[in-house]
């Protein structure tokens, strides 16, 4: 290839950060004689966003939900501040790909849940979930139930309860999977001020190869039966570019390319 | 409803099935429809008997009695089944079983076992309403989505908490569509273990009219007891359109 690389590959092992904040050590899983994971080491960088990309079947969810707890793997280790866990908890928080609203529940209460539960007094957590209805756009919906809202406004709240709890790391899971199109891309530009703004750990799992490259600082590809980490990628695309401009660079462009090449294998 | 352009109120039909019988009655064909306006006027001699007040207050006894023991056992069992696996394969069988059976043909056993009074008439009533509720409950409680549950243990939630602010919630919907079809079905046992019974309550009374063929007083109770039948189940409706937000929702 003519143009330099837009992309440089990092180790297969990820490499070794100073500063990670989530440690995954050979972690693997198998649900009866089906191998999900096996073998995957990873660090994540304190203040990044990374994403773990593959094909369906790759693991990738199921990945993430060990990170979080949600999940027990069969064997190895989850560190999250370089304490080993076992189960969820405060410093991360989840977005699930179906929500997870309470439709019961108006949208301030479906954001300050997180806190209702942690026993915080509901003047103080009122506040801070109308802080972050805010933040994701949401103002003047707070007494709206979620029924009433759009699939994209409810991932919002989704994503407006994980950043109330103030945990750390955020798990997006397909976050913007149930989301159409059009909302989707103005989504992703909005994640990625409150990436620049709030300054947390974001690990995001999508199968959306532009998705990835677009909002991720690393993009970790998984490949499937059973779910291995086959390469990693970091962007190094310059954000402070107009959205519009991201999506034609020809460096986004490339690492597009460059990992459907990678994927291309395991598309039917 | 519509007819030749113009709209026609909901109750217009039964209006005209009242005015067909009160034309038939009048023919005088046969014996056992008397004109509409008999019975009518029935109707309002009988609620001020004795009789009726008596009859009517021991059959609202024995169905709210039957009604409470049946929420009481089977939201509670319907909630069990739901969440163990071993309590619903203990009585997954026999809920079934029951939900469908004819219990009618129970009610003598019942006579033999509980005697011939108000307890065989609250026990018909509890088993024809208990079955529907313990399957709705069931249903409500195993259809909570799991991310709802894996939301509640991610931020932090107690087994205690999952329950009570996500589980039960969750099937309310559910729990109450049960308690609704169950307080009809309950309607429907407390009538027929009166009948079959036989000398308490309405059935005492529909025993009485129909031998000594009083077909106004005969058709006037029985208009009551669908008319309360109707308004009870409209009045539970009402009830779930307020919580039908989030039903609707999912």
């Amino acid at each position: 290839m003519a143009n330099p690389m837009p992309a440089r590959a990092a180790d297969q092992s990820g490499t070794a950060t100073s500063d990670a904040i989530v440690e995954v050590r050979d972690i693997c899983k198998r649900y009866g004689d089906i191998e999900a994971l096996r073998g995957i080491n990873l660090e994540f960088e304190r203040g990044k966003l990374t994403t773990l990309l593959g094909p369906s079947g790759c693991g990738k969810t199921t990945l993430l939900k060990i990170i979080a707890g949600l999940v027990p793997a069969t064997s190895g280790q989850i560190r999250i501040n370089g304490k080993v866990v076992t189960g969820p908890g405060p410093e991360r928080a989840f977005v699930f790909q179906d929500f997870a609203l309470m439709p019961w529940a108006t949208v301030l209460r479906n954001v300050g849940f997180g806190l209702e539960l942690k026993g915080v007094p509901q003047a103080e957590r009122h506040r801070i979930a109308k802080h972050y209805i805010g933040e994701v756009g949401l103002s003047g919906f707070e007494e709206k139930y979620p029924h009433e809202l759009s699939g994209g406004m409810r991932q919002r709240v989704g994503i407006a309860r994980a950043f109330s709890v103030n945990a750390d790391v955020l798990l997006l899971d397909e976050p913007f999977s149930a989301v159409d199109e059009q909302n989707r891309r103005k989504f992703q530009e909005d994640l990625l001020q409150l990436v620049e703004k709030e300054r947390k750990t974001f690990l995001f799992v999508t199968h959306s190869i532009e998705e990835a490259v677009y909002v991720s600082d690393r993009i970790v590809l998984l490949s499937p039966r059973p779910g291995r980490v086959s390469q990693i990628i970091e962007p190094n695309i310059d954000r402070s570019a107009a959205p519009d401009v991201i999506r034609r660079d020809k460096g986004y462009l490339d690492v597009v390319e460059e990992i459907w090449q990678g994927l291309r294998q395991y598309a039917e | 409803m519509k007819l030749f352009g113009i709209k026609i109120p909901m109750m217009t039909s039964l209006l005209f099935w009242a005015l067909v019988w009160e034309v038939v009655g009048r023919m005088d064909v046969i014996f056992l429809i008397p004109p509409m306006s008999a019975i009518v006027s029935a109707g309002f001699d009988l609620v001020a008997t004795n009789s009726w007040q008596n009859a009517s207050l021991v059959t609202l006894r024995s169905f709210v009695v039957g009604m409470a023991l049946a929420i009481g056992v089977g939201v509670p069992l319907g909630i069990a089944m739901g969440r163990f696996k071993i309590v619903d394969n203990i009585f997954g069988l026999w809920v079934n079983m029951f939900v469908s059976a004819p219990l009618s043909a129970l009610v003598p056993v019942l006579m033999i076992l509980f005697g011939l009074g108000e307890t065989t008439v609250v026990v018909t009533v509890f088993l024809f309403a208990v079955w529907i509720i313990v399957l709705d409950a069931r249903a409500g409680v195993m259809q909570v989505p799991p991310s709802l549950i894996e939301m509640g243990r991610c931020y932090g939630a107690s087994r205690l908490t999952i329950f009570t602010k996500i589980i039960l919630l969750s099937a309310l919907p559910e729990i109450l569509a049960g308690i609704r079809i169950g307080l009809i079905r309950g309607v429907k046992g407390v009538v027929i273990g009166q009948i079959l019974v036989s000398i308490i309550g309405y059935g005492e009374l529909f025993e009485l009219y129909s031998r000594s063929f009083d077909m106004e007083r005969f058709w006037a109770l029985t208009i009551i007891l669908f008319a309360a039948a109707m308004l009870l189940s409209a009045g539970v409706e009402l009830f779930e359109k307020r919580i039908e937000y989030y039903a609707g929702a999912r």
